[in-house]
C-alpha cells in the first residue's frame, strides 16, 4: 500500500515497491504525453518546497501533478520565505501539510526530507537532500533502462565519471542492488565510487568490475551510465582537462560499443557527451528526462490517492 | 580476592565492570558531567582480568544508572557488566546492551546534517553493529565515524 507513504530514500523500498512503482508508471506515459486526460488527482495540492533552486525536478514535479489535473503550491527559493527570517524547517512543515494533499521537498541539509516525513501528516517525497538521497531520480533512471531495454534483471550497466561525489549514482546503485545485473565502475583515480557501496552490491551477489577505460567498459555494456566530472574536484586545470577529455561520450567511442547500448545520463551535461552524439540511436538522456514525468506522477497518485485508475 | 581491594567496597551503589581500558575515564566524565550532587566515583584502571586481559572498573555510591547513561556506556563500552550493590552485595547484573536505536546521546558527525540545524528533533542512529558499536544516522544516513567524539 502506497496511500500516505513517504519517499525519503531508494533503500526504503523494496524490489516489490519498485516494480510497483514502474508498472505504474508505465500507465501513466500517454497522459506525461498529453495524448490521454487522466484527471486523477484534480481538486489536489502539491506542497512544493524547494529550499534549494532546481529547475529540471521543480519542472518535472508540476508538470506531473498538473497531468494528473491537480494543483501545486510552494516555492522554489528561500528568499522570500519566513525561513529567512529562522524558522525551523519543522515549523515551515508543520504549516505547508495543512494547506496540502502531499510535500515535495528540495533541501540542503542532507536528512532534511526524513525529518519532513516526521513533522507531516501528508506524504513526503523527497526532491533532493543536500549531498544526500534523490530517490525520484533513481526511479526514472530504473525505468528508462527497463524501458528502453525490456527489463532491468540480465543487463550489463557501466557506471562512469565522478562515482565518488555523485549521489545519483550512488542511489542508482542501491537500486540496482536489488536487481540481477552486472555493474562495471570506470571513474578517475580519486574518484572511485565508496568501497561500502561496492561492497553492497557484492553481498548482493553483483558482478562488480572496476575498469579504466570507457573504451573497455562499453564493448560488451547495455546501459552506459555516465554522469559529470567537475573541474573542482582538481587542483590543478591541466590534470582535470586530461581526465575530462579520457571521459568523453563521442561517436569515435560508440564504434566500440555494444549494439543497442544506451546512453544516460542524468543532466545536465557540459563536455562529457559530445553534442554530435545527441542524435545517435544509443542516446537516451532526453527520453530518461521525460521519463521524470510520468514516473512522478506514478509516486504523486500513489501517495496520494493509492494509486487506484478505477477508484 | 585481591582485585576486592584495589578499590573501596561500597555499600550501595553501582559498579562498572569490564569497561575497555582507556574508556573508564571517559564514562567518568559522562557521570559527573549529568550528576550536580557530586556522588564518590572511584575509578580503577587497567586493572587484570582473566576475561578481558585489562580492564577499567568504575564504582559510583548511591546511584543508580538511567537508561540515558546505560546507552552512553554501551557505546563505550560493548561487553560492559552493571552491577548493582545493596548492602554490599552484588543484587543485581546486568550486561549493558545497545538498543536498536541510539537517541539523543550522540551528535551526528555530519555538518550538513539536518540534525546539526536548529530543529526541534533528537539525533537519532540506527545501530549497525553492537561491538564495535557502528552507528548510522537515521536522517543523513551516514555512518558516524567518531562516535566518541560525538557523545552529548
Ligand atoms: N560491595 C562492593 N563494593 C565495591 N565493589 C564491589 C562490591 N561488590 C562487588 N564489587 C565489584 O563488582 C564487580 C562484580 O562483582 P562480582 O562479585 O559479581 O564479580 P564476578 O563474579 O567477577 O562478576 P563477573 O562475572 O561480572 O565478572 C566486581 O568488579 C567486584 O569487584
Ligand atoms: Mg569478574
Ligand atoms: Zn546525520
Amino acid at each position: 500500500m502506497f496511500k500516505g507513504r513517504d519517499i525519503i530514500s531508494i533503500k526504503d523500498l523494496s524490489l516489490d515497491d519498485i516494480n510497483v512503482i514502474l508498472d505504474y508508471a508505465r500507465r501513466m506515459v500517454p497522459a506525461a504525453r498529453g495524448e490521454e486526460n487522466l484527471p486523477l488527482l484534480s481538486g489536489r495540492l502539491m506542497g512544493r518546497l524547494f529550499f534549494e533552486p532546481s529547475t529540471r525536478t521543480k519542472l518535472s514535479f508540476d508538470t506531473a501533478m498538473k497531468r494528473l489535473g491537480g494543483g501545486a503550491i510552494g516555492f522554489s527559493d528561500t528568499s522570500s520565505t519566513s525561513v529567512k527570517k529562522g524558522e525551523t524547517l519543522a515549523d515551515t512543515i508543520r504549516m505547508a501539510e495543512a494547506y496540502s494533499d502531499c510535500l515535495v521537498i528540495r533541501h540542503y541539509n542532507e536528512g532534511a526530507a526524513r525529518l519532513a516525513a516526521r513533522f507531516s501528516s501528508k506524504p513526503v517525497i523527497n526532491a533532493g537532500d543536500g549531498a544526500g538521497q534523490h530517490p525520484t531520480q533513481t526511479l526514472l533512471d530504473l525505468f528508462t533502462i527497463r524501458e528502453e531495454k525490456g527489463r532491468i534483471d540480465g543487463n550489463h550497466v557501466v557506471l562512469a565519471g565522478d562515482l565518488k561525489y555523485g549521489r545519483t549514482v550512488h542511489s542508482l546503485a542501491h537500486g540496482l542492488a536489488l536487481y540481477d545485473v552486472e555493474v562495471s565502475l570506470v571513474s578517475p583515480r580519486g574518484l572511485e565510487m565508496p568501497g561500502e557501496i561496492v561492497g553492497t552490491l557484492k553481498e548482493k551477489g553483483i558482478g562488480v568490475r572496476e575498469m579504466n577505460s570507457l573504451e573497455e567498459a562499453v564493448a560488451d555494456a547495455d546501459v552506459l551510465y555516465v554522469t559529470r566530472i567537475q573541474a573542482e574536484r582538481f587542483p590543478d586545470p591541466e590534470e582535470y582537462r586530461k581526465v575530462a577529455g579520457s571521459y568523453r561520450v563521442d561517436l569515435n567511442l560508440l564504434d566500440h560499443a555494444r549494439d543497442g547500448m544506451i546512453i544516460m545520463h542524468p543532466l545536465p551535461r557540459v563536455d562529457e557527451i559530445a553534442p554530435e552524439v545527441d542524435t545517435h540511436p544509443s542516446a537516451k538522456y532526453f527520453v530518461q528526462a521525460f521519463n521524470g514525468v510520468p514516473v512522478r506522477m506514478a509516486l504523486l497518485d500513489l501517495v496520494i490517492r493509492g494509486g487506484d485508475l478505477d477508484g | 580476592m585481591v582485585k576486592e581491594l584495589r578499590v573501596t567496597p561500597i555499600r550501595n551503589g553501582t559498579v562498572i565492570d569490564h569497561i575497555p581500558p582507556g574508556m573508564g575515564l571517559k564514562i567518568l566524565s559522562i557521570l559527573m558531567h549529568d550528576d550536580p550532587a557530586g556522588r564518590t566515583m572511584t575509578l580503577a584502571m587497567n586493572v587484570s582480568s582473566a576475561r578481558q586481559g585489562k580492564k577499567d572498573v568504575l564504582k559510583v555510591e548511591d546511584l543508580e544508572l538511567t537508561p540515558e547513561q546505560v546507552g552512553k556506556i554501551a557505546l563505550l563500552a560493548p561487553e560492559g557488566t552493571i552491577n548493582i550493590i545493596r548492602d554490599s552485595n552484588v543484587v543485581k547484573k546486568e550486561k549493558v546492551v545497545l538498543p536498536d536505536r541510539v537517541v539523543g546521546i550522540v551528535r551526528c558527525g555530519n555538518p550538513n546534517c539536518i540534525t546539526n540545524q536548529r530543529e526541534p528533533v533528537e539525533p537519532e542512529f540506527v545501530v549497525v553493529s553492537r561491538s564495535p558499536p557502528r552507528l548510522r544516522c537515521l536522517y543523513c544516513e551516514r555512518e558516524l565515524e567518531d562516535i566518541i567524539g560525538n557523545i552529548l
